[in-house]
């Protein structure tokens, strides 16, 4: 048994989008294993050749928790000249990029240095990415635009390359992955968050991650279906951990953009954290505003994989909750659970949330005109 | 205001062991030596410090001894006050947070005896959740078999965040032997702190630990779903307590596409997840983490697509409502009926079970 697919619009012109729109989660990679190399030090080729990458988790080659399709990717997605699906810019184009009418495509590339528990080679590899993603696609193709990564456990590691790419229009955001050794609002992360405040960048906090911890508060799941549910918990309280640490507090401009991990539980969780607050704001004193004020305020959401109630009306209650304004929409290309564009938004959204959820929001957040 | 109908069942109560001491008449002369010759004292679990505000309700905090250790203040303040014909005692005493399975089995035992003693024998309307070692299935096990003798016992405790998934087949003997006694598990706010109390590691402060309590509840939803636990034992049920609700139906939309998707993982999850829920699992009301305003509540409640699915709780002396609010503003009558009285009595059958 495989995968359920939805029938699926193919690249023909016919079925084109006719609007420009943004995708804010596409996962650019590397053709083959050594692509890398070219941005690395030659000490690092070595280093990598003999011991590999020694990550927050246990396998060295395979996923811990196997996905449901090679590479958790789109089989239709392979490049015809070879490599793994999201590897080559001309099949993007072709497939995704052109008949989508891709006005913005952001670049979150996964698997780079972090996660890694050597910090010199974790930094060496988020650096490296970062030159490839501008020599292998924003270069090459004015509608991308990077994700700058970097060494998430080493706060000033990570913030001197935050500095060195300011000003590059090449990268719009600083991503991190939403699970690391500490939850996300942990002092050791604020060097991360003052420079990207400083040089004017969203951060970006993907779903995913290792940093050791299991990924449930009570110990290590049996399936992949519960790893990629648990996504949206501990996205939940690595956002929960950002807004009681008073990082908003302390950097009150900011952005913050949860990326394909649900935005349903959004308003649920911002009752909660007020709820509590409620009753015990006296533990966090340096919290000036109710949670939900600071949520509200700083934080945007991919859409993708899009919330599927089976009432729209159910849907649009939620959205209206948190705001049209919010929402970014995101089809996380070339990975299995790929949200269609011209599918995603049920009958009845007026022009103007339409155009705020696909393209306007996205634009004004990441500064692109 | 929505006012309390009479004839409820208060599903979420929570008499407090004033000491561990008040445990030593239940243990033999071995484990009496042991407590007493290692200076073990009390057991409070970081979950819910004693003076934090969550812990008790202003008014219901008794000027001195724990909160909940009066059963004269419970009489008054909950089951009196809310017109309650049965109310369930879940105590959360730290006894599943040790490491020694012994240990905690010789506690659960006494525990369990005690509630007995000091609050089910004192009070007809009230009624007990079996506090288990879930360190051991086999203790666990015996435990509910040992507690079930008594008809007052309606329900197996577990905490939300323990060593394991609560899906995991280890357990599965825990629940064949609960749905063998019509005995629903309850799994309540908590931590055993044996895995970080968060999924992505520890938080700093006491109020990111009670957050995180929906998100554990989430997790373990999951687990129990498609591990197939309700596939192997259909007649189980399992009520989420303090778990908080409104995180539902999202949750569900989450899980539902994803099964949509990779079902061929876990094959034997043949019903959709919403179907599970609506058959298998039920929430207590307290904590409502909604805006105070009937309407969005109202909203949500359609979200949820039944309403069979919350059970009326006080969570006392926890300090989840003022006054006399134990039910959300602006709730249909009939939901409250359902809340109160009809929902409890289908879940928690044994509960007009004479001895």
């Amino acid at each position: 048994m495989n995968i359920q697919l939805r029938e699926r619009p193919g690249a023909s012109a016919s079925t084109s989008i006719k609007t420009a729109i943004a995708d804010c989660d596409i996962h650019p990679a590397r053709a083959a294993k050594d692509e890398l190399y070219p941005y690395l030090a030659r000490r690092w080729h070595d280093h990598l050749e003999t011991f590999g990458v020694h990550a927050y988790q246990g396998m060295m080659e395979g996923p811990p928790y196997p996905k449901a399709q090679p590479n958790a990717s789109r089989r239709d997605a392979y490049p015809p000249e070879g490599g793994p699906q999201g590897s080559s810019l001309s099949f993007m184009q072709k497939q995704h990029l052109d008949p989508n009418n891709i006005a913005l495509g952001v670049l979150n590339p996964l698997n780079t240095g972090q996660g890694i528990r050597n910090q010199d080679l974790a930094a060496a590899i988020c650096s490296a990415i970062n030159d490839w993603q501008i020599e292998k696609w924003t270069s090459k193709d004015q509608r991308l635009k990077g994700s700058v990564v970097v060494a998430n456990e080493d706060g000033v590691s990570a913030a001197a390359e935050i500095r060195k790419r300011a000003g590059d229009a090449n990268f719009v955001q600083v991503l991190l992955l939403s699970r690391n050794v500490e939850p996300l609002g942990q002092r050791r992360y604020w060097p991360i968050y003052e420079a990207a405040q400083e040089v004017g960048l969203p951060v970006g906090v993907h779903a995913f991650g290792f940093g050791g911890n299991p990924i449930t508060a009570s110990g290590w799941p049996s399936y992949y279906i519960e790893e990629m549910v648990g996504h949206s918990q501990c996205q939940q309280t690595a956002l929960a951990s950002l807004v009681l640490e008073g990082v908003f507090e302390r950097f009150p401009k900011l952005k913050m953009v949860m990326v394909e991990a649900g935005f349903g539980w959004a308003p649920s969780l911002a009752w909660r954290l007020d709820k509590v607050f409620a009753r015990l704001h006296a533990e966090v004193p340096h919290l000036k505003r109710k949670p939900s004020e600071y949520i509200r305020d700083h934080i945007w959401w991919t859409t993708q994989p899009m919330e599927d109630p089976e009432s729209r009306d159910h849907l649009f209650q939620t959205i209206e909750w948190i705001g049209w304004d919010k929402l970014l929409f995101a089809t996380d290309y070339p990975h299995w659970d790929y949200d269609e564009p011209s599918r995603v938004l049920p009958a009845g959204v007026s022009d103007a949330n339409k155009q705020a959820f696909y393209l306007d929001n996205a634009r004004k957040l990441y500064g692109i005109s | 205001m929505t006012s309390p109908i009479a004839g409820g069942v208060d599903c979420d109560l929570h008499p407090a062991v004033p000491h561990l001491t008040s445990l030593l008449p239940y243990m033999n002369d071995y484990w009496r030596d042991q407590v007493t010759t290692r200076g073990m004292t009390d057991l409070i679990s970081q979950s819910y410090p004693i003076n934090s505000p969550i812990s008790a309700r202003p008014d219901w905090r008794p000027t001195q001894g724990k909160p909940g250790s009066s059963l004269a203040d419970m009489q008054r303040q909950a089951l009196d006050r809310f017109g309650t014909v049965y109310g369930i005692c879940n105590p959360l005493y730290g006894v599943q947070m040790v490491f020694s399975e012994d240990m905690a089995n010789v506690f659960c035992r006494a525990l369990n005896d005690w509630l007995v003693k000091e609050w089910l024998d004192k009070d007809d309307r009230l009624r007990g959740s079996i506090v288990i070692p879930v360190q051991s299935v086999e203790k666990a096990v015996a435990e509910i078999e040992r507690c079930a003798k008594d008809p007052r016992f309606v329900q197996v405790l577990m905490l939300v965040m323990g060593d394991m998934p609560l899906g995991k087949r280890h357990y599965w003997p825990i629940y064949a032997a609960a749905e063998r006694l019509g005995l629903p598990i309850g799994i309540h706010a908590g931590s055993a702190y044996h895995n970080p109390p968060t999924s992505v590691g520890w938080g700093s402060y006491h109020i990111e630990d009670y957050v995180a309590q929906a998100q554990a509840f989430q997790t373990q939803l999951t687990s129990l779903i498609v591990e197939g636990v309700f596939a192997r034992h259909p007649n189980l049920k399992m009520v989420m307590l303090e778990s908080g609700f409104t995180w539902l139906p999202p949750f569900l939309w989450r899980l539902h596409k994803f099964w949509r998707g990779v079902r061929m993982e876990t094959p034997w999850v043949d019903r959709a997840p919403l179907e599970i829920v609506r058959s298998n699992i039920r929430f207590s009301l307290q904590p409502v983490d909604a805006p105070p305003e009937g309407d969005t509540l109202n909203r949500l409640f359609e979200h949820m697509q039944s309403d069979e699915l919350i059970l009326f709780s006080t969570d006392y002396p926890h300090w989840q409502f003022d006054g006399d609010e134990a039910l959300p503003k602006g709730l249909p009558k009939d939901l409250v009926r359902r809340i109160m009285i009809d929902n409890p009595h289908a879940i928690y059958t044994r509960l007009k079970v004479r001895a």
